[in-house]
């Protein structure tokens, strides 16, 4: 881990100078990233630092909500994953990174410029092993995400109660709130741990980079520029 | 506190008053380009107005009158302008320049805190099917927003046309051209690629529609765009939109002016040029417009159109004002028995143009608090004369 870290940080010095010629912009203006805290910051912390972004070694362990990095020409706002994409439709932040599990959730109105294929896991719908289709009379259904719920399971043509949770969504079947559960999966130990398995894969699911539509014209150059070097980067990886 | 229906704002004197000065100012510069103004009512038949509007069918406000007609609170004002144009308005000269300032009502399904009512002012400039009515259009859309004090303003510029034409001949069929068009209407981009990656084109062909997310930019766009398109109609939309980036020129209008090919404001009606408005440090576009000529169509009257709305409430907003107190001119504070000669000085001073409140002593708790909010109170109290003016 720590290897890895050193050849990043010495990759970001390299680029220093190069970078502090790229990111000047017209009106000498941060740019606002939405960053979510959790599980996915690291992965885009380590994509930001391979296009080159001249992040701050403090970043890492920092606390702070917002830290600048006049550097990179940017400020960032470290948010609830739920929220980056509210932070970014409301043009608070520029652009951002949110999964798409989050995107379909909340419907917000920001472009959806690029697929940073991190954070991989997927949707899906699981409950206990007993469970059994036939014997559900009114079904329920527990979830962090009650609209992409709703609308899943409106397409395959079931009707089903959804129960909004806010977290540990894993203990409604298992005490009986709810039969199953729609949640993210990405190694599926949560689920083997509460004796729960998956009986259906719904969508793939990982993180993209957002833009509010105002900036992605008003501040379109450095916008461009930095989904040309994240999108260079994504490409690389995955060649 | 007592409630009110989610979405809806009261407007208290002194925000009035700084969106008063927004849309006088707008107005003005509206009517000096020669439209003229006209109201519409509020309610609509769903039938006719509310289901050619561009919102959606979720967002009406309905209603049923006695009868059982389903009404709905207007959306927006396009389309009952549409309305009038083939009906009432069916007979007059051609070009029609009509401007209307009027609150739409649109429900919200989120946060309670998002207008659900809220004003718009804009022109439509009808039966003109010219490049130049489309740059005169944009051009009153800048000089108004000027005019209301912004001037770190940006207009992007698409053309549906294009847009249309670009996909139909690549992808070959209506309902996929709909598909990709919906990719763009709901920005995601991401959707767009994937898509082009299913299906069953040539490298040459996903190129092209890849090629296409990229289309944003100066003028130099429009060159770029050529070398992706082989119809007619793309290049026919393309030469459309240069020319009308020539009448920008000679308006002078060129710096804030930006092309996008990708723009798709709405599903339904825009036919050509359209534009959206934005101010550096408000989130959300402050007006928008565009050619569309197939509305008309849809109440029995083709013919070509276009126009613009603002959002007095963003627009307000980007403007970054501070509410300032209201400071009121004239209070005259009289008791029963002076009545008349306070009657007759509050005459003389309206004349003279001040605004004066006329305020009963006995009617007042706290005489100090109250006088304190006027410039200028004079009273007539007492049956002796022994009243005065302080300022």
């Amino acid at each position: 881990m720590s290897e890895v870290q050193n050849s990043q940080d010495n990759n970001s010095i390299k680029s220093n100078a190069q970078n502090n010629t790229i990111n000047k912009t017209k009106n000498n203006e941060l740019l606002t990233v939405a960053m979510p805290k959790g599980r996915i910051f690291d992965e885009a912390v380590a994509l930001l630092r391979k296009a080159n972004y001249p992040l701050p070694p403090e970043f890492d362990e920092s606390r702070k909500l917002i830290i600048d990095s006049p550097e990179a020409g940017m400020r960032f706002i470290l948010a609830k994953p739920m929220d980056v994409p509210t932070y970014v439709e409301h043009g608070v932040a520029d652009v951002g990174v949110a999964g798409k599990d989050v995107l379909i959730e909340e419907k917000r109105d920001v472009y959806e410029v690029l697929d940073l294929k991190i954070s991989e896991c997927y949707m899906a719908v699981a409950a206990l092993p007993t469970y059994n289709p036939n014997a559900d009379i009114a079904p329920k259904i527990a979830s962090k995400y009650p609209n992409l719920a709703s609308s899943y399971f409106r397409e395959q043509g079931e009707q089903v109660e959804i129960i909004k949770l806010n977290g540990s969504i894993e203990l409604a079947p298992i005490i009986g709130l709810a039969d199953r559960i729609v949640d993210i999966v990405s190694t599926g130990r949560t689920l083997k741990e509460n004796g729960l398995v998956e009986i259906e894969t719904m969508m793939p699911i990982t993180s993209r980079f957002i833009v509010n539509p105002v900036s992605y014209r008003t501040k379109s150059e450095q916008i461009d520029d930095m989904v040309e070097r994240i999108a260079a980067v994504v490409e690389g990886e995955n060649a | 506190m007592f409630e009110k229906p989610i979405g809806m704002k009261d407007t208290l004197p002194e925000l009035y008053q700084i969106k008063k000065q927004v849309k006088d100012s707008i107005s003005k510069e509206m009517a000096q380009w020669g439209y003229a103004p006209i109201e519409t009512p509020t309610l609509e038949y769903h039938e006719t107005v509310g289901s050619v509007s561009a919102i959606m069918d979720q967002q009406l406000f309905k209603l049923l009158d006695q009868e059982g007609n389903t009404l709905v609170l207007r959306p927006d004002m396009t389309a009952p302008i549409a309305r009038i144009a083939a009906s009432t308005l069916n007979t007059a000269e051609r070009p029609l320049r009509l401007t209307y300032d009027a609150p739409v009502f649109r429900a919200q399904q989120r946060e309670g805190g998002s207008p659900a009512e809220f004003e718009q002012i804009g022109v439509e400039l009808i039966g003109d099917h010219s490049n130049s009515a489309d740059g005169e259009v944009i051009a009153l859309m800048m000089s108004s927003i000027e005019k209301a004090g912004l001037s770190n303003y940006q207009i992007a510029i698409g053309h549906i046309g294009f847009v249309n034409a670009f996909l139909f001949e690549v992808l070959g069929n209506e309902q996929r051209v709909e598909a990709f068009k919906r990719y763009l209407f709901e920005k995601n981009y991401v959707g767009f690629r994937k898509e082009v990656d299913q299906l069953p084109l040539s490298s040459i062909d996903q190129k092209r529609l890849k090629d296409l997310l990229t289309l944003k930019g100066g003028p130099e766009i429009i060159d770029k765009a050529q070398t992706i398109i082989e119809s007619n109609e793309a290049k026919k939309a393309l030469s459309q939109l240069e020319q009308l980036i020539n009448v920008l020129e000679a308006y002078n209008l060129k710096d804030n002016v930006l092309i996008d090919l990708n723009l798709v404001m709405h599903m339904s009606y825009y036919t050509g040029a359209v534009f959206e408005a934005y101010s550096e440090g408000l989130g959300y576009p402050i007006g928008s417009g565009g050619r569309y000529d197939g509305l008309l169509e849809q109440f029995h009257r083709p013919e070509p159109a276009t126009g613009f709305c603002l959002r007095v409430d963003r627009l307000t907003e980007a403007l970054g004002k501070t509410k300032e107190s209201i400071t009121n001119d004239v209070c005259i504070i009289f008791s029963n028995e002076r009545r008349k000669e306070a009657m007759n000085r509050a005459i003389d001073l309206r004349q003279e143009n001040r605004t004066v409140v006329m305020q009963d002593l006995t009617g007042i708790s706290n005489v100090d608090a109250y006088s304190a909010q006027f410039k200028e109170v004079i009273y007539f109290v007492g049956s002796n004369g022994n009243g005065g003016s302080f300022s």
